[in-house]
């Protein structure tokens, strides 16, 4: 029984089939806010309101052709697709929502799980660098090099936002840093600051506007994806949807006071503060434009990291004031 | 570790095939080198072979977008050669569509320039508005891009008091809108932070090589043949010449949305004092054995057609200097030392229109990289030669 259990987990609610389902759904939402942003109707057709063309959009990418370059190193080539999806996967495990105890720490919610989390949302970053080096092609190089240039912008403002509201609860596991600020919600208002550094962060983690710039269509054509087509593409552009769900929980988690109130309220809970995140990173995508490389890497450790100190630093204080 | 990147002849950033080789260092350029030749229709041959009317519809057709400007143009010089003088009427619903064409064609590139530095937002919005002058052009004309509003002589249709009122009310929303996306395209920090400064063409290098047009004004030089070379209404009419002195991408955007209300002005002074009478004079079929340049402000600058005439019904020659040839060579020095990211900016920045710059076609081979100029009638000579010995090819079998 417990490994069917197990298996149910993994595969069904809130593993593969789950995610998959509700990051398309996430992906609708934010076509459609994209589309109301700039007075178009978004997505319409398919299923009511539109609501099945991200899975359309995925089963027809599925049938197309899948071409492998001769250049490319093959076997890398092949199987990244699969693993940054495994990755992002992985990392939506450990949301605080299904299945823990606080006072018991498991296999999805232990000591320390939001390193573990920073550090497996990290991962698809260098996939897609991987990715982008092994195909060869000379667009994918250049958006290969992007990727890990903007890397080293927005990584160290991420951690250092994210982590100083675990400093403020005192403690390194999700579900009880969530639980501390359900306590004292009005402690949610020191980590402002904080949430728009996570968010900018996010934004650039996820690729898209204003630092959509692995992939700037007008410049280098596909970027990092440039070769690559059929299923694999269809995985990526997946992979992308689940860190965006992944991500988003991860700062509604921390920020916004995680996910109370059982299974069914925490999952109502869930729905909304996600959709609240991506919403907000939806607004950022339709007001602004895309900026340069070297502008990203700038905006970030001139703005976004010093910010994030002084969050840290507010943290610290204020801790330091409340004991 | 330097490299070469090939942006087009197939690139999203380009609408029209164009190749431009550049040579980068990293993130940055070091050397552009543009190539012509992938859309060239021998139109310039095509107009020998067609009478004096039937080439306002050929010369209309040198570019989708500014096509009122090329029949114009032609239509301007071949008058001149005529020695006719089209009623006044007439020659305010011309120029009325002309300043229509120039607002649907900068509001068209404002929306590209937002789509190039990834603005999605502001191209929709542009382009959605730009709706309103194509409805506008459409009611005046019956088309929404090939007008053929002009004729030898004047032009084709009339536009009666209802066309008038619509003409004024959709103005004045436009000009509403039009000074938001300024303050949009002036401010936004992420897209000015791309604009600003890049692209940089000085004043003495935009006269050195030639620039034409919005390019030309936004390094501060005030050319306009609008003004310089007042042609029929436009000495009546009264309207500020723009220009900006950043030299860069963000001048340029601030040169065509002047530019736009400017238009706007001159479009509502029009339609209130259009005068009566007739739209159109009967014109000869022949035209004396003479020659004559004729100049026309197109939206990407000046426009020049030389025609030659020999006492016949058809041209002799036809010579069309579109505008964006003209810009060519400034392109090559606003790219070097730019970004990757800049390439798509600084060459949609001179509102490249890139089949009306097309001349010549120039063979380069496949494997060695030679480089030919032939002949039509050598070139199909090669072509069959090449298919008589090459091998009988099997069908193309479907992979399944």
């Amino acid at each position: 029984m417990a490994v069917l259990r197990t298996f149910l987990y993994l595969l069904v609610y809130p593993g593969l089939l789950f995610l998959f389902v509700y990051s398309t759904f996430c992906e609708w939402f934010d076509r459609k806010v994209y589309a109301r942003l700039q007075n178009r109707m978004g997505p319409t057709h398919t299923g009511r309101f539109g609501l099945l063309q991200p899975i359309a959009d995925f089963v027809k990418l599925l049938a197309k052709e899948d071409v492998v370059p001769d250049a490319a190193d093959k076997g890398l080539f092949r199987v990244l697709p699969a693993v940054g999806l495994a990755v992002v996967a992985t990392a939506g495990l450990l949301l605080p929502v299904w299945n823990f105890d606080l006072g018991v720490p498991g296999w999805t919610s232990f000591p320390g799980d939001i390193i573990v989390m920073l550090y497996l949302l990290s991962l698809p970053t260098l996939i897609l660098f991987l990715a982008a080096w092994s195909s060869t092609n000379l667009f994918s190089t250049i958006g290969g090099a992007r990727v890990l240039t903007m890397l080293f912008g927005y990584e160290v403002p991420l951690f250092l936002a994210v982590l100083s509201p675990a400093i403020l609860a005192g403690s390194w596991r999700l579900a009880e840093i969530a639980a501390f600020y359900q306590q004292k919600p009005l402690l949610l208002l020191a980590n402002l600051l904080g949430f728009i550094v996570a968010l900018i962060a996010v934004q650039a983690k996820l690729e898209r506007t204003p630092f959509d710039i692995p992939h700037a269509e007008t410049e280098i054509v596909g970027g990092t994806f440039t070769e690559y087509s059929g299923k694999k593409l269809a995985l990526f552009r997946l992979t992308f949807d689940i860190e965006m769900v992944v991500a988003s929980g991860l700062l509604a988690a921390v920020f916004l006071g995680g996910f109370p109130g059982g299974a069914v309220v925490g999952f109502v809970h869930f729905v909304v503060k996600t959709l609240f995140v991506i919403f907000l990173l939806s607004l950022i995508r339709a007001l602004t434009g895309r900026i340069r490389i070297d502008q990203v890497v700038s905006f970030a450790w001139k703005i976004l990291a010093p910010l994030a100190v002084l969050q840290l630093l507010a943290t610290i204080l204020l801790k330091g004031f409340l004991s | 570790m330097n490299f070469q990147i090939p942006i087009g002849p197939q690139h999203p950033a380009l609408k029209e095939p164009i190749s431009l080789r550049m040579t980068v260092d990293g993130e940055v350029i070091v050397d552009a080198d543009i190539r012509l030749g992938y859309n060239h229709r021998g139109l310039e041959k095509l107009a020998e072979e067609k009478t004096w009317l039937q080439n306002i519809y050929l010369t209309e057709r040198i570019c989708g977008i500014c096509s009122h400007s090329h029949a114009t143009c032609y239509v301007q010089g071949v008058e001149k050669l005529m020695e006719l003088a089209p009623p006044r009427r007439g020659l305010y619903i011309r120029y009325l569509v002309s300043e229509l064409e120039r607002v649907h064609s900068h509001l068209l590139w404002l929306g590209v320039a937002g789509h190039e530095a990834g603005f999605d937002s502001f191209f929709m919005y542009t382009w959605r508005d730009r709706e309103i002058v194509m409805d506008l052009l459409e009611m005046i004309s019956g088309n929404r891009v090939h007008y053929a509003i002009n004729t030898l002589g004047g032009v084709r249709r009339d536009i009666d008091e209802g066309q008038k009122a619509k003409i004024l009310e959709g103005v004045a929303t436009l000009r509403k809108r039009s000074e938001y996306y300024f303050h949009i395209g002036a401010n936004e920090p992420s897209f000015v932070a791309r604009i600003a400064g890049v692209g940089l063409l000085s004043k003495e290098d935009a006269i050195a090589l030639c620039a034409v047009g919005p390019v030309a004004r936004a390094s501060g030089v005030a050319r306009d043949v609008r003004k310089e070379d007042p042609c029929a209404v436009y000495d009546e009419l009264d309207f500020e010449l723009c220009t900006a002195d950043s030299c860069d991408v963000l001048g340029r955007v601030v040169v065509r949305v002047k530019e736009l209300l400017q238009s706007y002005n001159l479009i509502e002074q029009m339609v209130k004092g259009l005068p009566d009478g007739d739209i159109v004079v009967k014109a000869p079929r022949k035209a004396k054995p003479g020659e004559v340049v004729s100049r026309y402000e197109a939206p990407r600058g000046e426009n020049i057609h030389y025609i030659k005439a020999n006492g016949s019904d058809k041209p002799e020659r036809l010579k069309v200097r579109a505008p964006t040839l003209g810009n060519y060579p400034a392109t090559v020095l606003m790219l070097r030392k730019g970004f990757i990211a800049d390439i798509p900016l600084i060459f949609a920045a001179i509102d490249p229109c890139i089949c009306c710059a097309e001349r010549t076609v120039t063979l380069v081979g496949a494997r060695n990289g030679e480089e030919s100029v032939v002949r039509m009638d050598d070139l199909r000579r090669q072509a069959l030669a090449r298919a008589k010995n090459a091998p009988v090819k099997g069908n193309a079998v479907w992979p399944f």
